[in-house]
């Protein structure tokens, strides 16, 4: 394989979808105001420690917004009909599928750096370990891309219909993912229930980047979220395969 | 040398055998023509030769690359125009040709350089910064077309390129084709329009329910189908269609006012209709002969679709 064709094909591909889907309506209200008032609902008003939620707050934040993207691409694309002609150009499943991850990761990562920036202002947010961080938001960003482009896969050429399946599969996982009650003080069942969201292991490695605290070591979150990346991506792809093969 | 090679390609969705053993040899520099009915199987073979679909069985080449193999490598040689396809809406003219012209490498100045040309060329030049959205059918059309056309594809690949289009649009269409076959790209088609086909291929093959059924070039697709010249004849009454039952006419057709008399002997009809004609009473209002058109070699060859 032409290593330089294949990264040349992801990146026009990030490249469009940033132009065109970035200010989409569905992207700005589920990845960016979603989030946003989630966290006002449940903190303002509440004299809760923001320093202890704020790395919760933005494991959701990066979360909602790295999911966004992928899941309206694909459909609005069939859709608009413009899926026939992508494919006719220099492009592979492969590169399609990580041009969508990397535009969703680029978006989240761009907001939620801005509300650690801020929030490092305003409420003058601990840094225990920069590296940390910096990995934390490359994966995590990364991870739930992917998840938004695995909720695209399926064969649906209706962006609001994929957008309402990506928030019911998306709106659970923050309830039981550490986000409104901290990970230590879990009790035993829903210690289980949590373990098996992978935005827990997101959460706690910005804990550990931000507040020095975690309850997994940083390895084992670190290894949990590569292996959901690597099936998030073979997911989508078998199943874009699949609805290609029935040119679907 | 064939630049576009394909072998016993097979396509079936569920039971329904969609592409049946197809295989194609396309010479450098030819207009190759794939005629068909509607659900002959043109659009999933063009699918399966551009690497949008992958075969059940069999493979395709383009400029000796296995497009399934090098997907990226082979579809750097083509332009290709998707029946279904359009160019972006929320992109301006000029936008979507630029972005399309990096995926082949262009440098920034020779991307700049042919967009020019092209919005020129397809008289779009003073809306290039216009979003698409706002474009008609046939403009989007011509931006489709510039798209496919920018990276001057050793390989262009068509399929249905004038449906829809207006008079103009689509004489824009067949002149940007002959202009990127005078360049050098060797053309594959695919089109209802039989006189289309005519006009602009130098071989055409005919595809009915996923196989090839003929491949020739038009001229020896229409002598190859001699039995249906045909004589038309106009009488002044009403006649019986037993009145033309005739050993040498194998096929009787009311045509309007006039009836269409196919045979291989239209000498002997001729006369055979002058006696009739004065048997009956009748007088014969206007009467010719002719050779077959490409439309009846291929509608005599798909069986009437």
């Amino acid at each position: 394989m032409d290593y330089r064709l294949f990264t040349r094909s992801v990146l026009l591909v990030t490249e469009k979808n940033m132009r065109i889907y970035y200010f989409k309506g569905g992207v700005v209200i589920f990845g960016l105001l979603f989030p946003f008032l989630m966290f006002l609902t449940f903190f303002i008003g509440r004299n809760l420690d923001l320093i202890l939620f704020f790395p919760a707050f933005l494991g959701m934040m990066l979360f909602f917004s790295s999911s966004s993207t992928g899941p309206l691409i694909t459909p609005w694309e069939k859709r608009e009909r413009t899926y026939e002609r992508l494919l006719s150009l220099p492009v592979t499943l492969e590169t399609l599928i990580l041009g969508d991850i990397l535009s969703g990761s680029l978006f989240g990562i761009a907001i939620t750096t801005v509300v650690w920036g801020v929030g490092s202002v305003l409420i003058h947010l601990p840094l225990k370990n920069p590296a940390l961080l910096a990995v934390t938001l490359l994966l995590g960003a990364f991870t739930f891309a992917a998840l938004g482009t695995l909720l695209s896969s399926p064969a649906m050429n209706n962006p609001s219909n994929v957008m309402l399946l990506s928030n019911l599969i998306r709106l659970p996982l923050i309830f039981v993912s550490g986000i409104f009650i901290p990970l230590s003080q879990l009790g035993s069942w829903e210690w289980v229930l949590t373990s098996l969201s992978p935005l827990t292991y997101l959460v706690d490695l910005f804990d550990a980047a931000i507040n020095g605290n975690a309850v997994y070591p940083a390895p084992v979150d670190i290894a949990v979220l590569l292996v959901v990346i690597l099936v998030f991506i073979n997911t989508a792809r078998l199943i874009q395969q699949y609805n290609l093969s029935k040119g679907i | 040398m064939d630049v576009i090679e394909a072998d016993n390609l097979c396509k079936s969705f569920g039971s329904f055998t969609a592409v049946d053993n197809v295989s194609i040899a396309v010479r450098k520099g030819e207009i190759f023509g794939f005629l068909g009915p509607n659900g002959a199987g043109k659009t999933t073979t063009i699918r399966m030769l551009t690497g949008v679909l992958t075969p059940d069985n069999g493979s395709a080449r383009i400029c000796g690359i296995n497009i399934h193999d090098h997907p990226l490598e082979a579809k750097l040689r083509m332009g290709i125009i998707p029946e279904n396809g359009t160019v972006y809406s929320d992109l301006t003219a000029e936008q979507n040709i630029l972005w399309t012209a990096k995926f082949y490498g262009l440098d920034s100045v020779s991307r700049k350089k042919r967009a020019d040309e092209i919005l020129s060329y397809l008289g779009l030049a003073e809306r290039k910064d216009d979003i698409v959205r706002t474009f008609s059918k046939g403009m989007r059309q011509r931006i489709c077309i510039a798209c496919a056309i920018v990276p001057s594809p050793p390989v262009l690949f068509l399929d249905e390129p004038t449906g829809g289009l207006d008079v103009y649009s689509r004489r824009l269409v067949i002149d940007t084709i002959r202009r990127m076959n005078d360049e050098g790209s060797t053309v594959f088609l695919t089109t209802h329009n039989i006189e289309e086909a005519n006009e602009l291929c130098t071989v055409i093959s005919v595809i009915n329910r996923g196989k090839i059924i003929a491949t020739g070039s038009p001229e020896k697709l229409k002598r190859s189908f001699d039995k249906a010249n045909y004589v038309e004849i106009a009488f002044d009454q009403a006649v019986k269609r037993e009145w033309f039952s005739h050993g040498a006419i194998s096929r009787a057709e009311p045509r309007g006012d006039k009836w269409r008399l196919y045979t291989e002997d239209p000498d002997l009809i001729l006369k055979y209709c002058a006696a009739l004609a004065e048997r009956e009473h009748l007088k014969i209002l206007s009467i010719a002969t002719s050779t077959p058109t490409l439309e009846e070699a291929f509608v005599q060859l798909t069986g009437g679709g």
